[in-house]
């Protein structure tokens, strides 16, 4: 009998609360160089905000400790890092534009930080094991594709910039495709651990791809033709390729066929070619991002063209904070605000963010592999892969790898809505690893029958 | 499960560095070419956050940056209007040009290869990028002069100081405000920028050193007489025959006098006199027996056909090559296709005040950065030596004579000896000619050295001449300097 080699992982929570700490420094100092760039002096509202910063931070960390101690000591911090980071910017923005923190956008943006955080605390005190989740697999996909069609209700649905992907309630307006992505995520990981027997079944063989039975085809045509509808019915690629693309990698994921893979970007690619030949505002996103600067493009959008030599302007090692002009492109502190960090931090600063992204995503992975049960595996894979891909969409669109679509960047654009949605996922994640990596109960303890011999044959 | 999420992880890998890759291809390999595109906006905006250097006359600012509210942060302005305007040119939106703005742009800007110590200290001192300030060899009272003298008169006037070649004055008229053109209103901009550029006059050409450069005229009969008198075979009393009208050989046509009389009696007249009353005929003789040849190694002594910068472009003035006989006989008497800029014409004055030595022309006196330090020092510097100090000699007391009594007795100054010529220049049939004045004083050490052109005889029309419409701008220009 073999005897399972134990080790008890280390938590590595006071790497984390180090690692919180230095971020938050990282941040106040950014915070300084704006003030200081801006106006000539260290702003004096530094300890209040600061101390309010480190002090959620801190709270996020206490109840880590206590709740779930054998969580990933990495994604906190970069959370933190790059959420205070997207702050700082958008206060930058906000004194280019002339608006004073009163009634600038920061100070919304810290609310939502601040009621993000706590929403993502209250998911770690609330939910205790992930695989609740698991319970509500169907509700959530209900929930996932109606916050997806919501954008189109009338009444509610507004167009704004182009895409009709937000919603209108009063004052408040916001993408319910943020949330739609955790709520889909918890319903693909659901479904996919319950059906990929199935889906796995090999049937024919074509060009050495071994293809599933037709019948199993059912749910990524409706997953297909859903994303095609977001597409065209949104006029938004970004979430279309977001969503879909999420489906795809789970059903690889569940099923390890690769001809899903095969068949998942051929559907893709035929209906936005499809879609392309169709509708007239997705040729003009083509024209932007093949020929940025032909006269025909400039005359629809300088947009791209304004953030590419905003990004140009920053070189190497950007102009500093507060000393580049990253206010002169529109949405700067959403859409664009990726360019106006390699504005003022030049390409090193971006590589240094790319890089954070890089660790969340791959700390995200990792849980994924460490997760116990196939629910966790594919909710924590999922959750992964829809921020790299998503980071993906954004820095592609705006450094031209593929056409520009409207989504925000995690954690450091303007909005509400993507900053809770971040942040939840974040919670799921860190809920998934706390899991991951504590150790089981002992079964060395001595039981009652531990000593009894179970053999049937002795040989 | 794990075997398909590792293979995830690898094409994350991949997504985040296609992502490192196409953002070093926007911030390293094309930002150079993206920061040049005209309609970068950050461009023009970092242009406009920097304080240029002010251009300096006398001790006035004449072009300085103003610190505004705006986006641009600072605003180029003029406080003297259009009188510096051919000197300073225009800094906009469309860039610098039409003078120092754009000539001396990267000691102005800061950029220079000369600042780059100062540029190094700042980074390290933190203190704000500023450029050099120019500060111009102009005398102010001068510059006011000779605009005021000129009036609305469409011409050019340019005074030297014969002995170090540092222009005191340097006026072009019809002119601009540049302040028009440095506006940070672009559709104002753009705007007076079309008027200027369409406007027959051509008030944005510098007519003292470039444009359709004029004819000289009968002024350029001093360099025809230094040619003269170095050549060995005559003197200032040499006899020339002075006739009514020169018979031009190898043609029918003759070269009369300006008033159709002949010079003196017997149609004899002295090389003196035949200055003094600028005789047409006894030059034209003159050009005759020298040959072209002859009369263009003398303008080449005073700088003609140079490529002269001061620091702007100088249009080269010209005398035609292979000239036959009767074309040499125009040319002696500044006819014929004889080109020059005022500033040229200034230079032979001076040269010949200058015992013979023509010194370079310069506008640029030193540059002088933010803490004071003087980085470049514009020195006198010898062009070339145009005629012998005993040449010279003579040719001062010759050209006494035209002043004294002569055809330049407009420019005569009181208690001062001027040494000057007239010039009355056809230039196109029918048109009013255009009036021309060169001049030094005080005639044994002169100061000042002035050439003054009228266009189309100003205000006088086809009344005008040399010594009427154009010596006394001269006078006043000299006046001014030697006070």
């Amino acid at each position: 009998m073999t005897v399972v080699s134990r080790f008890r992982p280390r938590r590595g929570r006071n790497v984390e609360l180090l690692l919180v700490i230095a971020a938050t420094a990282i941040v106040l100092l950014a915070y300084v160089n704006v003030g200081v760039a801006t106006h000539g002096e260290v702003p004096s509202s530094l300890l209040v905000l600061g101390g309010g910063f480190l002090g959620l931070a801190l709270a996020f960390h206490l109840v880590l400790r206590w709740k779930a101690s054998y969580a990933d000591p990495i994604i906190l911090p970069i959370a933190t890092l790059l959420n205070g980071l997207g702050l700082v910017m958008i206060h930058r923005l906000d004194i280019a534009q002339g608006r004073s923190i009163g009634d600038g956008m920061a100070l919304r943006q810290l609310m939502w930080s601040g009621l993000s955080v706590a929403l993502a605390i209250a998911a770690i005190l609330v939910m205790r094991d992930h695989r609740v989740l698991r319970r509500y697999t169907f509700t959530a996909g209900l929930v996932g594709f109606l916050l997806l069609l919501l954008p189109l209700m009338p009444l509610i649905g507004t167009d704004k910039y182009g895409s009709r992907i937000w919603i209108s309630l009063g004052p408040f307006s916001f993408q319910p495709g943020e949330i739609a992505k955790i709520v889909l995520a918890v319903f693909f990981a659901g479904y996919f651990v319950q059906a990929r027997d199935a889906l796995s079944v090999a049937g024919r063989r074509v060009l050495g791809l071994t293809l599933p039975r037709g019948r199993d085809l059912g749910p990524i045509l409706v997953a297909w033709v859903l994303s095609v509808g977001v597409l065209v019915l949104e006029r938004d690629l970004g979430s279309s390729l977001l969503f879909f693309g999420l489906f795809v990698a789970l059903l690889y994921i569940a099923t390890e066929r690769t001809s899903w893979i095969v068949i998942g970007l051929g559907l893709f690619a035929a209906g936005a070619y499809a879609a392309y030949l169709m509708f007239s505002h997705v040729q003009v996103r083509v024209l932007l991002w093949l020929d940025t600067f032909s006269p025909e493009a400039l005359a629809k959008s300088d947009q791209l063209a304004k953030g590419l030599m905003g990004m140009a302007a920053g070189g190497m090692v950007g102009t500093g904070l507060g000393r580049g002009r990253p206010d002169l492109t529109y949405f700067a502190e959403s859409d664009f605000i990726v360019p106006s960090f390699g504005e003022e931090l030049g390409m090193a600063g971006l590589f240094a963010i790319l890089l954070l992204y890089v660790l969340l995503v791959e700390r995200g992975l990792r849980t994924a592999i460490g997760a116990r049960d196939g629910f966790g595996k594919l909710l924590a894979a999922g959750l992964a892969f829809s921020v790299a891909l998503q980071c993906f969409v954004v820095v592609g669109g705006v450094t031209r790898v593929i056409p520009l679509t409207g989504l925000t960047m995690p954690f450091l654009s303007q909005g509400g809505s993507s900053l809770l949605a971040n942040w939840v996922i974040v919670a799921l994640l860190l809920r998934i690893s706390d899991h991951a990596r504590r150790p089981l109960p002992d079964p060395g303890r001595p039981s009652p029958i531990g000593d009894a011999r179970t053999e049937v044959v002795r040989l | 499960m794990n075997a398909p999420i590792r293979r995830l992880s690898t094409f994350v890998a991949f997504l985040f560095a296609t992502l490192l890759v196409s953002t070093t291809f926007i911030q390293f390999g094309q930002a150079k070419s993206l920061n040049a595109r005209e309609d970068n906006r950050r461009t023009l905006l970092a242009t406009y956050a920097r304080e240029r250097g002010s251009i300096i006359a006398g001790e006035t600012a004449v072009a300085t940056s103003v610190p505004t509210e705006g986006e641009f942060r600072y605003l180029r302005t003029y406080p003297q209007g259009s009188l510096y305007a051919d000197l300073t040119g225009y800094y906009s939106f469309y860039g610098a040009g039409g003078g120092l703005e754009s000539v001396e742009n990267a000691l102005l800007s800061g950029s220079s290869d000369k600042l780059f110590y100062r540029r190094v200290s700042d980074l390290f001192t933190g203190r704000k990028a500023r450029g050099a300030d120019v500060v111009l060899t102009i005398n102010p009272a001068v510059q006011q002069a000779a605009s005021d003298a000129l009036g609305d008169q469409r011409g050019a006037a340019v005074a030297l100081n014969p002995q170090t070649g540092e222009i005191l004055a340097m006026v072009s008229k019809p002119t601009y405000d540049p302040n028009t053109l440095a506006s940070h209103d672009l559709d104002a901009v753009d705007r007076a920028y079309k008027q200027l550029n369409a406007d027959p006059t051509r008030p944005l050409t510098n007519r003292a050193i470039a444009g359709n450069l004029y004819p000289p005229g009968s002024t350029f009969k001093v360099v025809t007489a230094a040619a003269a008198l170095e050549s060995g075979k005559f003197t200032a009393d040499s006899v020339l025959p002075g006739p009514a009208a020169l018979d031009l050989p190898q043609t029918t046509a003759s070269l009369p006098n300006s008033g159709g009389r002949a010079c003196g009696a017997g149609d004899q007249v002295t090389l003196t006199d035949a200055l003094r009353i600028s005789c047409n005929t006894a030059f034209g003789w003159l050009g005759l027996e020298l040959g072209g040849d002859a009369l263009r190694t003398q303008a080449a002594k005073f700088g003609f056909g140079d490529q002269l910068t001061i620091p702007m472009r100088v249009s080269p003035s010209s005398v035609p090559a292979e000239l036959n006989a009767p074309q040499s006989a125009q040319s002696a008497i500044g006819q014929y296709d004889v080109r020059v800029t005022p500033l040229q014409m200034a230079m032979v004055a001076a040269g010949i005040g200058n015992r013979g030595v023509v010194m370079k022309p310069y506008l640029v006196k030193s540059a002088v950065t933010s803490d004071l330090t003087t980085i470049e020092t514009g020195s006198p510097s010898t062009l070339s030596e145009a005629v012998s100090p005993q040449v010279a000699a003579t040719l001062t007391s010759m050209m006494e004579t035209v002043v004294d009594s002569g055809t330049g007795t407009a420019a005569q100054i009181p208690g001062v000896k001027v040494a000057g010529k007239t010039g009355t220049a056809q230039h196109a049939v029918g048109a009013a000619p255009h009036a021309w004045f060169i001049s030094f004083a005080p005639a044994e050490n002169p100061t000042v050295a002035v050439a003054v052109v009228v266009e189309e005889g100003g205000d006088a029309g086809n009344e005008a001449s040399g010594g009427h419409t154009a010596a006394p701008i001269a006078r006043a220009i000299m006046e001014a300097a030697l006070r």
